[in-house]
């Protein structure tokens, strides 16, 4: 079995400031991490290797920092490790980076499974797991919080629809993103972290795409712009509701109804 | 090929610009500003620059965006029923389509019951609402689902697409934004229509933490996933004017590489950290009967009950269930605490929630310190006339 599990390196901490000058982000940290949901993804992918047998690689696009993140990945027991990293990639939104990472998929020869985190901690969206699919022709199934079976020609898993659950058969290749709580992961082994201390990252480049169509790829292949970036509203000044009971009550249920919580 | 491009004549080397790059991407070397791998693209500079001697390489404009109209709401059906959030769609949707004098219309994907399902959409002032029925939609197929959405997208050719941002719509949107090769910008918390027919989207990142105003100015159509419970429901029209139109459902249309083999519903059995709506119940309430009641309040608001450290000690709850250092740290949208005095242990735990409202009859109560909306009178007389309240719907 051939297992590919795309991860990302975020930011350690989501508490970004934005300075109200320029109304753009504060310098942030340098300190990065593991997007804490691509843990699963990776556990989820050991298990199934440690089943079937076959290889866990892992693929990220980033930086060249990239590498620390993969030493982690080799410490819980990843076979391979790629990354994505060229200039060139820099500022691609979801259509631009789901395609870079497809394109990369493409390059080490494809996957029987791929594997995602249900979404990175710094951009929330949760769509490239899908998008990756969709490059690929492959069928998928988000958000899955258990596999009900699995061998070396199917997989069926259930996953998560707002008030349902269902569960979904695909025959291979393809791809499923996989919710917290579908395993627990394992924490890297010193044990691994020794012996896998020399082991490299592949990096791969633009020049080592399929596709070396410029206009996919980075700003340029991305159509989304971000315009800017501002603080969420807080609510701030505190309100006295006044009345007597039935008049707090009745009051209170307006705020509530006007906030769309009944 | 650097996307950044320094304007060697126009650049003053101020270094305005290395101190406010958020990821250190730009330093001060020999032959003038150095870019490294680490620049995201983000702008933060071309913006700064007050020499404006930097710019993006920037793409040219590829489609005729006159081609493109009107607004399609993605028609979720879950439990074969229409998701509530299409409707707060199609009244978003209506808003936004006034600006251009647009047309809002909807389509829909499933199996038995969706045409019937369909035409509830009329009643709100839908315009066109396609209809893909067959067999082979029961139960949803990320693959065969988008084949059917994009069908009805080729043929519309809308401006805008809104899809919900529940599961499915943030399993079927990126599929769609891929294929024709378009932007998606998801979960969006507000949308505005520009004149020139691009939309303003507005989403939170980091968590919560900052929100980032998006355009695709260059493509179409123009696809976001908008949150459940943020925009508001349409009305129902005066006269409904709108048409159900039935589409050609090819086998190849269906044909899909998933099997979907047992649907069920959702016992839902959330911890308190994940719930969205909390009342947290304390010394105030005495007995075990009043405790009931405030979680009668609790279940109204589609939330759950939780407890102070003492109410816990009492044996009232359990630990799962308990706010506080010694208990769990909670982030709800809406948190109402009922008779609670507030102790550091306890507020430190829940300050983050983005509504706090406290019900206490002691006005000093530590609690209304961190409380938005503070109502200083008895819990037995309040909970009672709200949970009235609920279930007249207010009247």
């Amino acid at each position: 079995m051939n297992i590919v599990v795309c991860i990302k390196q975020v930011p350690a901490t989501s508490q970004v400031e934005i300075d109200p000058e320029s109304g753009t982000l504060k310098r942030m940290g340098a300190e990065s991490k593991t997007n804490p949901y691509d843990l699963f993804g990776i556990e989820t992918a050991l298990r199934i290797k440690e089943k079937l047998g076959g290889t866990v690689t892992a693929v990220t696009m980033g930086p060249p920092q990239s590498e620390e993140m993969m030493k982690d990945a080799f410490s819980m027991g990843v076979d391979r490790a790629v990354i994505l990293s060229d200039k060139k990639f820099a500022g691609s939104d979801v259509l631009a980076t789901s395609y870079t990472i497809s394109q990369g998929i493409s390059a080490i020869g494809g996957a029987d499974i791929i594997i995602c985190g249900k979404q990175t901690t710094d951009g929330d969206t949760a769509q490239i797991g899908p998008a990756i699919a969709e490059h690929l022709h492959l069928p998928h199934a988000a958000w899955v919080s258990e596999i009900v079976s699995i061998d070396n020609e199917k997989i069926s898993v259930r996953q998560n629809l707002s008030d349902l659950t269902q569960i979904s058969e695909m025959s291979y290749p393809c791809l499923i993103t996989v919710d917290k709580d579908i395993v627990v992961p394992r924490l890297p082994s010193y044990k691994l972290m020794k012996t896998t201390k020399d082991k490299k990252a592949e990096f791969l480049s633009f020049e080592d795409m399929p596709d070396k169509d410029l206009s996919r790829y980075g700003l340029v292949g991305s159509p989304t712009v971000v315009e800017r970036i501002f603080p969420p509203d807080k609510m701030e000044e505190q309100v006295y509701i006044k009345g007597n009971a039935a008049e707090k009550a009745k009051a209170f249920y307006e705020i509530l109804t006007a906030k769309k919580f009944v | 090929m650097a996307l950044l491009k320094f304007d060697a004549g126009k650049c003053n080397l101020c270094g305005i610009c290395i101190n406010k790059c958020p990821f250190g991407a730009l330093s001060m070397e020999a032959e003038g500003i150095d870019v490294n791998e680490k620049c995201k693209m983000c702008g933060v500079c071309v913006k700064t620059c007050p020499e404006k001697a930097i710019r993006f390489e920037q793409k040219a404009g590829s489609v005729d965006k006159s081609e493109w109209n009107d607004i399609l709401v993605y028609g979720e059906q879950t439990d074969g029923k229409i998701h509530p959030v299409v409707f707060e769609l199609i009244g978003e949707a209506q808003k936004l389509a006034k600006v251009n004098n647009y047309n809002v219309k909807a389509v829909l994907t499933g199996g038995r019951g969706t045409k019937e399902n369909a035409e509830e959409l009329l009643n709100y002032g839908v315009s066109h609402v396609y209809v893909y029925e067959h067999e082979n939609f029961t139960g949803f197929k990320a693959d065969c689902y988008a084949d059917a959405a994009a069908d009805c997208i080729a043929t519309v050719k809308p401006s805008v697409v809104l899809i919900g941002a529940t599961p499915l719509g943030r399993s079927l949107a990126p599929r769609l934004a891929t294929r024709f090769h378009t932007g998606l910008t998801a979960d969006c918390t507000k949308l505005e229509m520009k004149e020139n027919t691009d939309l303003v989207q507005i989403r939170p990142a980091f968590g919560g933490n900052i929100m980032a105003q998006i355009v695709i100015s260059n493509s179409r159509p123009q696809f976001a996933t908008v949150r459940y419970k943020v925009m508001d429901t349409a009305k129902k029209a005066e006269n409904p004017k709108g048409q159900v139109i039935m589409c050609n459902v090819t086998e190849d249309l269906v044909k899909s590489k998933i099997t979907v083999s047992e649907i069920k519903k959702i016992i839902k059995n959330k911890s308190i950290e994940e719930e969205e709506v909390l009342v947290a119940a304390g010394r105030g309430v005495k007995s075990e009967k009043d405790v009931e009641m405030v979680r009668e309040l609790a279940e109204l608001l589609g939330g759950q009950l939780a407890f102070t450290r003492p109410m816990v000690e009492a044996g009232f709850g359990d630990t799962a269930h308990q706010i506080g250092l010694s208990g769990r740290t909670v982030k709800p949208k809406l948190i109402i605490t009922v008779g609670v005095s507030g102790a550091i242990q306890f507020t430190a735990c829940m300050n983050s929630a983005e509504c706090i409202v406290a019900i206490n009859n002691d006005p000093d109560a530590q609690i209304f310190g961190v409380a938005h909306y503070c109502i200083v009178d008895d819990l037995y007389k309040i909970v009672p006339e709200l949970i009235e309240n609920i279930k007249k719907g207010g009247i």
